[in-house]
């Protein structure tokens, strides 16, 4: 075998253990989900079984007919935990990247005094768990009148997520070169107009995949959700699981279903937005 | 169109000096180039002019009007970045139309505007396109098609073809002359490259840490340099510069080399001074191989080693030994030479140059 024949051998080698890792890979990203579609599909027996059932013997939508069917027949308020999961994510989403722009304008922008170490005290708020704060924030809300609300959960969830809307909205006005917006400005632009009719348009994508993100962390977030809200008024999705769970029992087909239901419109939101995530938009900006 | 005038203009970032009060009189229709070494402040200079920049002290009148405070878009001036800084999410047309837009013009004017533009750049074919989608030459075009929209009363050109390559900005170079000629305004043109500012400009500016060190046409500072930084700096290979001591009549080098005082300074120094002895390369030939060699009244002949040469064809760099350096001369209609050799070079000491060694001033009169 001459040497050139080897290296077609050897790089066609490579390429199918390339493949069969990203298989393997994906393999294990997606399974959990996969796992949870199934077994919104099959009886509790099979869920449980040991070793485990890999393909179902029979499915059924049972499940979710039960979900919707109110109260008293194995259904649970869905359709107002979903409008409270939806009202809090969108309204905290919208607030966060409204405050992230501003932000992340800033720190992009701006020489001001302490930028370094207001930036850093932002990204260390990252590193308190939610949930540590729970119990504090439990009394606060309690003394403010605002457990159990709408208001209560949106207010902690802005919090949660502004620093890291900062941050990301940061990176992308920094890679929108400054002389787009001075350019502007000499084409008769107001700062403010240069803004919107240059540098938004430009970091839009980066803005649109914070929002996601800030979106994703809402409407999955459980730990806090679960200490400050209580009645069918203001419990998300993620608390309306546990609806699923007795004193002795789980209905683990019940969980696995709305899970799906709760997947289903972030699935849809991520795709939607995704087409629009698309890098290289500043190429061609400035230089060759 | 308008006349531009800079008077002790300033910038301080914090203690810091950036420009260091200049003051500098632009005629309506004039083409002048602010150059310099990095650093010297010419952009930030332009910056203020355009208003990107605070000024910290002076003042700056366009037209007459002065508009230290006012903000970039009421000072009827257009900009032609270095970066280009097209907008990347619009077309060419968007691109060229978008000044017009911000100021509410009617779709038919600013049409007619843009066709304008487009027509003398030749941008007719690529208004569609997105700046992603074109050459850097032709981004270097709407760049300034955008600029020529504005129909402004000043151009600020902020160092526009470096991100060229040799042989389209020399390309460039022309098309900005031929652009200056048939739009007749005033232009503010910054740039490094000295052959740019020598080609365009009607005047130049050369500035140095902050200051001005000269202002005046192509020729006179290629020809009567005020500082050894100009004489340095404009002319392409530089100027040959060399420390001497004037000793009775004569130069006096480190390496104990002498040449004739150049006739022109015998009255402007006296023994004992320290000067910079200043001669171009164009000055400095084998002898038969100059640009004057023929009824030149003061040529000097002395044997000089060659170190290497650099043919460029029509004419060759000769090095040559002096003063325990190089010293770049330049011979036309070159005939083989082999370094070490020793030839006979004439040095035309009528166009020789000196300078105050101390204050780097010229002792010209």
């Amino acid at each position: 075998m001459d040497e050139n024949s080897s290296a077609r051998l050897k790089r066609r080698l490579l390429g199918i253990v390339h493949r069969i890792g990203l298989f393997l890979a994906m393999l294990t990203i997606c399974l959990p989900g996969l796992w949870i579609v199934l077994s919104s599909l099959r009886p509790t027996v099979e869920i449980m079984a040991k070793p485990p059932v890999w393909i179902p013997q029979e499915i059924s939508f049972d499940a979710y007919v039960a979900m919707f069917s109110g109260i008293g027949k194995g259904g649970i308020p869905v359709i107002e935990y979903f409008r409270n999961s939806l009202i809090i994510s969108v309204t905290s989403t919208i607030i966060a990247v409204a405050i992230g722009m501003a932000g992340g304008y800033a720190f992009a922008r701006y020489r001001f005094r302490g930028k370094s170490s207001v930036f850093l005290g932002l990204m260390l708020t990252r590193t308190v768990p939610g949930i540590a704060l729970s119990l504090p924030l439990f009394f606060l809300y309690v003394r403010l009148g605002i457990i159990d609300t709408h208001f209560g959960l949106i207010l902690a969830y802005v919090a949660l997520n502004v620093p890291f809307t900062i941050w990301l909205i940061d990176g992308f006005f920094r890679q929108v070169p400054k002389d787009l917006a001075e350019a502007a400005q000499i084409d008769g632009c107001t700062r403010w107009q240069a803004f919107w009719q240059v540098e938004f348009p430009l970091a839009g994508p980066g803005i649109a995949s914070a929002a996601i993100f800030a979106f994703l962390t809402c409407w999955n977030e459980f730990a806090l959700a679960s200490q400050l809200t209580r009645s069918v008024s203001a419990k998300t999705l993620p608390v309306g699981l546990l609806d699923y769970t007795a004193e002795f029992t789980i209905d683990w087909r019940g969980m696995c279903a709305l899970a799906v239901v709760m997947i289903i419109p972030a699935l849809t939101l991520t795709y939607i937005v995704q087409k629009h995530l698309v890098g290289g938009l500043t190429s061609g900006a400035v230089k060759g | 169109m308008a006349t531009v005038s800079l008077k002790k203009l300033t910038k301080r970032y914090g203690n810091i000096g950036i420009v260091h009060g200049i003051d500098l009189d632009i005629a309506d229709r004039e083409f002048i180039a602010l150059v310099g070494p990095s650093g010297c402040g010419k952009s930030t200079t332009l910056r203020m002019i355009a208003g990107l920049e605070e000024i910290s002290a002076g003042s700056i009148e366009i037209g007459g009007r002065i508009v230290n405070d006012l903000p970039p878009r009421s000072r009827n001036i257009s900009m032609v970045f270095q970066s280009y800084a097209l907008y990347p999410h619009m077309t060419v047309r968007e691109n060229l139309g978008f000044s017009l837009k911000i100021a509410g013009a009617a779709k038919e004017e600013m049409d007619r505007r843009v066709a304008e533009a487009s027509a003398i750049l030749g941008l007719d074919t690529l208004l569609d396109r997105r700046p992603s989608q074109l050459s850097g030459g032709q981004r270097q075009r709407v760049a300034m098609g955008r600029a020529i929209v504005r129909d402004p009363d000043v151009f600020l050109f902020d160092e526009p073809l470096s991100n060229l390559d040799a042989k389209l900005r020399t390309q460039m170079r022309t098309e900005i002359k031929k652009l200056h000629a048939k739009v007749q305004s005033t232009v503010i043109y910054v740039t490094h490259d000295q052959v740019e500012a020598m080609t365009l400009a009607d005047r130049i500016v050369i500035m140095r840490d902050g200051h001005i060190e000269q202002v005046g046409t192509p020729d006179e500072v290629f020809r009567r340099p005020a500082t050894r930084f100009v004489a340095g700096f404009i002319g392409s290979p530089p100027m040959n510069l060399h420390e001497a001591t004037v000793d009775d009549g004569q130069l006096a080098f480190a390496s104990g080399e002498k040449l004739p005082l150049p006739a022109q300074f015998k009255t402007n120094v006296a023994t004992g001074d320290r000067v910079v002895f200043g001669l171009r390369p164009d000055d400095i030939y084998p002898t038969g191989h100059g640009i004057s060699s023929g009824g030149v009244a003061d040529v000097h002949q002395i044997e000089l080693p060659i170190t290497i040469t650099e043919p460029l064809g029509n004419e060759t760099l000769v090095f040559v030994e002096f003063n325990g350096t190089d010293w770049v001369s330049r011979m036309l209609n070159p005939r083989p030479l082999r370094p070490g050799e020793r030839v006979a070079m004439s040095l035309d000491l009528s166009q020789a140059h000196l300078f105050a060694a101390e204050t780097g001033k010229t002792l010209r009169s």
